[in-house]
């Protein structure tokens, strides 16, 4: 298989909220490395965890297959799972999909966590 | 790209042409003599909008090294699609081929029943592509085709990741569904790799990736493929004497 091409960073830029920088390529390459941020974000005790897309160049349904078992890990571990800097293109890939009934998707880091922090913050 | 803030602006992703158009309810484009059209109107749903246990499926196989590159297998794979489907299954491609939005119509032996339902192309790329089901399928999610050099050797792999429309689907499934369903897609990957002159077996991963129900999807039933085609069946002399009737008058 191909390599991933792909790089991951968490931050926390909130108590109960860890932020994973993605850029590059989400693809089903990328599974061990997007699960190992995962475990990164919500390990110092974040319950919600939001995807930084600004950074992302592409993305294939392989990418849109791991977003959902990402989102089903998150769903069985009682964590929210938003995101922000989707542009128009997959904003509507996520639509078509349909996973956007289940990430909330914002339009800033901002908003994405306050979206965590209000009471109906995200969907997931 | 992603969306720059500093720059504010859009460009237009580099993978945008592999990628269908958001649609709200689907339309084949043609209707092939012996297919069924029980798709059209009906919304696309994945593997959050199904109902039973959600499972990964993986089968894959080797073709022999140096034979055959992951493009030229994901072309002939597209091309002559149908032709790799076990006996007793109907696969009606487009009549554009195997190209994002566009909507297969598909007939398919579930035991003794026939369901007439259908696919839209998700996604398409040189080494990939992936097809989502509808409203009525027996399964709410997508399955995706590819292909990649593993270990000097070219390997040919279809990945579902899908859980159960309704609690009729789900029984099905459990019943030996999910055994009739390994062994079409471990024949199709057979008859593949016999395209090549390859012998051999599919090798099966299966995951479930989610344990629970989604009780508030249950309503999918109301679309059951499975119910609909015998429904379909049944009503076909009614179907057939509206129409001598019309021509009779006309």
């Amino acid at each position: 298989m191909a390599e991933a091409r792909v790089a991951m960073t968490v931050r926390q830029p909130a108590a109960s909220a860890s932020v994973i920088d993605i850029r590059g390529e989400v693809t089903a390459q990328c599974e061990s490395t997007l699960m190992g941020s995962y475990t990164e974000a919500v390990s110092a005790g974040a319950s919600g965890v939001v995807l930084n897309f600004d950074g992302l160049e592409y993305m294939n349904s392989g990418g849109i297959g791991l977003l959902v078992t990402l989102l089903i890990r998150a769903q069985r571990q009682g964590q929210r799972l938003v995101a922000f800097g989707l542009n128009d293109h997959y904003q509507q890939i996520l639509a078509i999909t349909r996973l956007n009934e289940a990430i909330g998707i914002y339009g800033s880091e901002a908003e994405a966590l306050a979206a965590l922090a209000g009471p109906a913050g995200g969907r997931s | 790209m992603g969306r720059s803030p500093e720059e504010g602006s859009q460009e237009p992703s580099r993978d945008a042409a592999y990628w269908a158009q958001p649609v709200n309810k689907l339309s084949a484009s043609a209707v092939p003599e012996g297919a069924v059209n029980l798709v059209e109107g009906r919304q696309l749903l994945g593997p959050l909008q199904g109902f039973g246990k959600m499972w990964q499926k993986t089968y894959r196989i080797q073709l022999a090294s140096g034979v055959v590159t992951p493009a030229e297998v994901i072309s002939t794979w597209k091309q002559e699609f149908a032709r790799f489907w076990p006996r007793g299954n109907r696969f009606y491609a487009p009549l554009t081929g195997i190209q994002p939005g566009e909507v297969a119509l598909v007939s398919i032996a579930a035991g003794p029943v026939k369901l007439s339902t259908g696919v839209m192309v998700l996604y398409a790329d040189p080494e990939s592509f992936t097809l989502m089901t509808p409203q009525g399928h027996m399964l709410a999610g997508w399955i995706t085709f590819s292909s990649f050099e593993e270990e000097g050797c070219c390997v040919a792999q279809a990945q579902l990741l899908m859980r159960a429309q309704d609690p009729i689907s789900e029984i099905g499934l459990t019943l030996g569904g999910h055994s009739q369903e390994n062994r079409f897609w471990q024949q199709t990957l057979k008859i593949l790799a016999a395209n090549w002159g390859v012998d051999a077996e599919a090798q099966t991963e299966v995951i479930c990736v989610d344990p629970r129900r989604r009780w508030s999807q249950a309503k999918n039933v109301w679309h059951n493929a499975a119910i609909r085609s015998q429904l379909h069946i049944l009503m076909t002399p009614v179907r057939w004497l509206t129409s001598s009737l019309r021509n009779r008058r006309s």
